[in-house]
């Protein structure tokens, strides 16, 4: 199978990593070959996260440019910081909660207002769904599983190689049993918003 | 994943794997029975799984107090006759190397791997040095893994090359090997031996100069051996793609030719490296005949690069030779599939598919890491400054030093001015203190000061230096995900131990003025640098608190979490909280008004001590 290509990208504390291995997991349960690449140390706290999974045919996780073919974006910013990895053919769910860093407070940086990311993404990006993964995530009972809404979505993108199911099953294996009722509920509400946006 | 499936599961199944992790089973598949490490990015998590499952394995396990103590207890276990691994990140083996130097000419009689893994980019890194120019200045075998699986196979290779010609091996990874995920298939686990038994031999295992000069000579014939096994080894292998060019290639670097040529059909036939020190001489000569050009692809230095041109100079070998040294590849960062394929693209008359790919001209917030909510090293910096800025000191030098302390060089702290390596900031401290006449306040933490900061403060009492030495024990070594450090009461294998006090080692070595204090008291803490600011020769004060991170399990485990708010009707709108406090929770609205966001509130309260109008209350 030609290599399908996910790119996550976020800022530490997300989720992203552990959303990542979850798509990796299942897609090995399923028989099919998987690679990701994911960074650690002073990579984390609070900077930018990202991560590569190819499924299918590679040797390598790196995704090269302009050839994802799905972008999981857990922050607006973030998603346009990784708007190399993307061309026509890529696939983006942009969570547009904000995370501001200390550095605009500070003064050193600034924030684009939302309507300029979101007019952005929308004259680049062909296949473009916008969600606030914040605000279901709340909706399930905990925002700390707005990486599980995320996951729901790209479940419901055209061609996502992973079936529903089998990435269910993959989170119970990876996440704590008390949490799965709020895990589970947040991937679904993501799953149906994307699904209605077809 | 359960972290016990890297122990527990059976032969033939598998995993989803993390290189580190494969590396630990690897290791256990191969009777592994003594590992040592000092935790490093991105070679931390085989110290964190081997200290979650050496127990249960019957595995000896420690985190040593820095990576040359860790080499030799494992060198020491390898002559009594053990399987020994011992890993680090790659700046590591600079601190072992004294010890390392030497394993190549003692030799073991048990297999002993030394990990490193290497950083290019610098992703949590002071350099991206080369280690596999180590193995040649040690004259140690080195392995170069590409995957997850080739980690855990070649541990096992490792160990029985290293024991049959009685050398220690030394594997190379990259971050991006490390820190690879990728599925890994089983092998059965072996029973470590508990004890092994050290006979005494001094001729062997003593390197006066006599016997030395000896051992060299038998270094230089075991390496002579392994250079045949190297050219006919099964994991030095070669693709055919076609008769255009020929790549070699190692490591990381492999993954990225095969997804490469592959995609793109060049006509290459690629030789990947994996046995690469002693370098597979007939081999490669042969490999060269065979193609007009030949590419080589490796990070960082261009180690083989310059292998290969000496072997196609002494064998008179007409083939074009590009890499680094002619510009066709870049000479620093790592690489990645876009750059080997622009690479590939210069040698060769193929052109592949121009490349689409979007870009955007809007500017994106700077995001740099940042201690967090609740890091107690704020508190501390905060309260330095505030100590300094009070006795109006100016020019103040604040050599800094490895963990997440160096964060403190961002704005608005901006109290790190100077660095080398793990434990620095006391020797080059006392440097400065000799060489100007500006103040001097060195920053290090708890598990840095035991890892090489003691040599430093003994020197600067010795040699009558003027500095304070600030230690912020925060109980952990945090930056690398909370190994124990010496000055807490549990080690690597989960034992309680007697915790080692900071202070009464300060104290022994002759330090007048020593002082303990919590940072979360800023008034307190602010006072105590004060006085010690106003010291001659050395004083030094522990600030001590746990980690934020320590502290937030345990109110998660105890449901027990408070969070602060601003009271708008008190709020000056001063912002002393945003600009010199500067905690991530705290944000300010496009009107003005400042708030602290909930969902990052550690509840730590310290703020509500730098708040001048006393606005900052607990939310109800």
């Amino acid at each position: 199978m030609k290599a399908y290509k996910i790119h996550l990208a976020g800022v530490g504390g997300q989720g992203t990593i552990k959303t990542s291995t979850i798509i990796g997991e299942a897609a090995m349960k399923k028989g099919l070959n998987v690679v990701m690449s994911e960074l650690h140390g002073m990579a984390q706290r609070g900077g930018v996260v990202t991560t590569d999974i190819k499924i299918g045919d590679a040797y390598s996780p790196l995704i090269e440019k302009g050839d994802a073919d799905l972008i999981i974006g857990f922050e607006p910013a973030e998603v346009l910081r990784s708007i190399e990895k993307a061309s026509d053919k890529t696939f983006v769910i942009m969570n547009s909660a904000r995370i501001v860093p200390f550095t605009v407070s500070l003064g050193i940086s600034s924030y684009p207002d939302a309507s300029i990311i979101i007019n952005e993404a929308k004259s680049k990006f062909k296949h473009l769904y916008i969600l606030n993964a914040e605000k279901l995530a709340m909706e399930a009972g905990n925002v700390v599983s707005l990486n599980m809404v995320l996951l729901g979505g790209a479940a419901a993108i055209p061609g996502f190689p992973l079936k529903k199911e089998e990435l269910i099953q993959s989170m119970k294996e990876n996440l704590p049993p008390k949490t799965m009722e709020i895990n589970l509920k947040a991937f679904n509400l993501g799953y149906e918003k994307i699904c209605k946006e077809h | 994943m359960n972290v016990e499936k890297i122990l527990l599961e059976e032969e033939g199944r598998k995993l989803f794997l993390l290189g580190n992790e494969a590396a630990v089973r690897g290791a256990l598949e191969s009777g592994v029975s003594f590992a040592s490490t000092y935790p490093g990015t991105p070679s931390s998590e085989i110290g964190n799984v081997f200290s979650k499952l050496a127990k249960k394995a019957g595995v000896y396990f420690e985190f040593s107090t820095n990576e040359k103590v860790a080499l030799e207890g494992s060198a020491a276990a390898a002559a009594a006759g053990l399987r020994s691994f011992v890993f680090m990140k790659h700046v590591g083996l600079n601190v072992a190397a004294d010890s390392f130097m030497s394993t190549a000419y003692i030799g073991v009689n048990g297999g002993m791997i030394i990990l490193t893994a290497d950083d290019p980019s610098m992703y949590s890194s002071q350099n991206e040095q080369d280690n596999r120019i180590y193995a040649r200045l040690a004259g140690v075998p080195l392995l170069e893994p590409s995957n997850p699986q080739e980690v855990k196979d070649l541990m096992k290779f490792g160990f029985e090359l290293s024991e049959q010609v009685k050398l220690p091996v030394l594997m190379r990874t990259t971050t991006r090997v490390s820190h690879m995920r990728g599925i890994v298939k089983l092998g059965k686990i072996q029973f470590p031996v508990s004890k092994g038994f050290f006979k005494k031999e001094p001729n062997k295992y003593v390197p006066v100069p006599a016997n030395a000069r000896r051992m060299h000579k038998e270094m230089r014939e075991k390496l002579e051996k392994v250079e045949e096994i190297a050219n006919a080894t099964e994991i030095n292998k070669s693709y055919d793609f076609g008769d255009e060019l020929g790549i070699i290639t190692s490591g990381g670097a492999f993954n990225y030719v095969m997804d490469v040529v592959r995609e793109n059909n060049i006509p290459a036939k690629v030789l990947k490296l994996t046995l690469t020190y002693p370098f597979p001489e007939v081999l490669v000569k042969d490999f060269i005949s065979k193609v007009s050009k030949v590419l080589i692809i490796e990070e960082v230095e261009p180690v083989m690069e310059q292998e290969v041109l000496s072997i196609a100079g002494k064998y008179k070998i007409p083939v074009d030779i590009h890499g680094k040294l002619d510009s066709s590849l870049p000479r620093i960062y790592e690489y990645t599939p876009d750059i080997v394929r622009e690479g590939i693209e210069k040698v060769v008359s193929h052109k592949t598919e121009k490349r689409r790919y979007f870009k955007t001209n809007v500017t994106l917030p700077v995001r740099p890491p940042i201690l967090c909510p609740g890091c107690p090293h704020r508190a501390t910096y905060f309260a330095v400054k505030k100590a300094v800025e009070k006795l109006n000191l100016k020019n103040v030098i604040f050599p800094t030093d490895i963990g997440c302390y160096t964060l403190g060089i961002q704005p608005p702290y901006e109290m790190a001015d100077y660095l080398l390596s793990m434990g620095s900031s006391i020797g080059t401290g006392a440097g400065f203190s000799h060489a100007t006449n500006q103040k001097v306040v060195s920053f290090i933490g708890d598990s840095t000061f035991f890892h090489a900061g003691l040599p430093g403060l003994v020197n600067a009492v010795h040699n009558k230096a003027n500095l304070l030495v600030v230690i912020m024990d925060n109980r952990t070594t945090a930056m690398t995900g909370r190994q124990p450090s010496p000055s807490e009461p549990i080690n690597g294998m989960g034992e309680e131990v007697p915790e080692i006090s900071i202070e009464n080692v300060v104290k022994g070595i002759g330090v007048k003025f020593v002082e303990t204090v919590d940072p979360y008291n800023l008034k307190k803490a602010e006072d105590t640098f004060e006085r010690a600011l106003k010291e001659e020769g050395v004083s030094v004060v522990i600030s001590k608190h746990p980690c934020a991170l320590i502290t937030d399990s345990e109110k998660r485990k105890r449901n027990f979490w408070v969070t602060f708010t601003i009271n708008q009707e008190k709020c000056t709108k001063c912002m002393i909280c945003i600009n010199e406090w500067t905690c991530p929770a705290f944000y300010v609205e496009k009107d003005g008004t400042v708030k602290i966001d909930p969902l990052i509130c550690d509840g730590c309260g310290v703020c509500t001590q730098v708040c001048p109008e006393n606005a900052i209350e607990v939310r109800k």
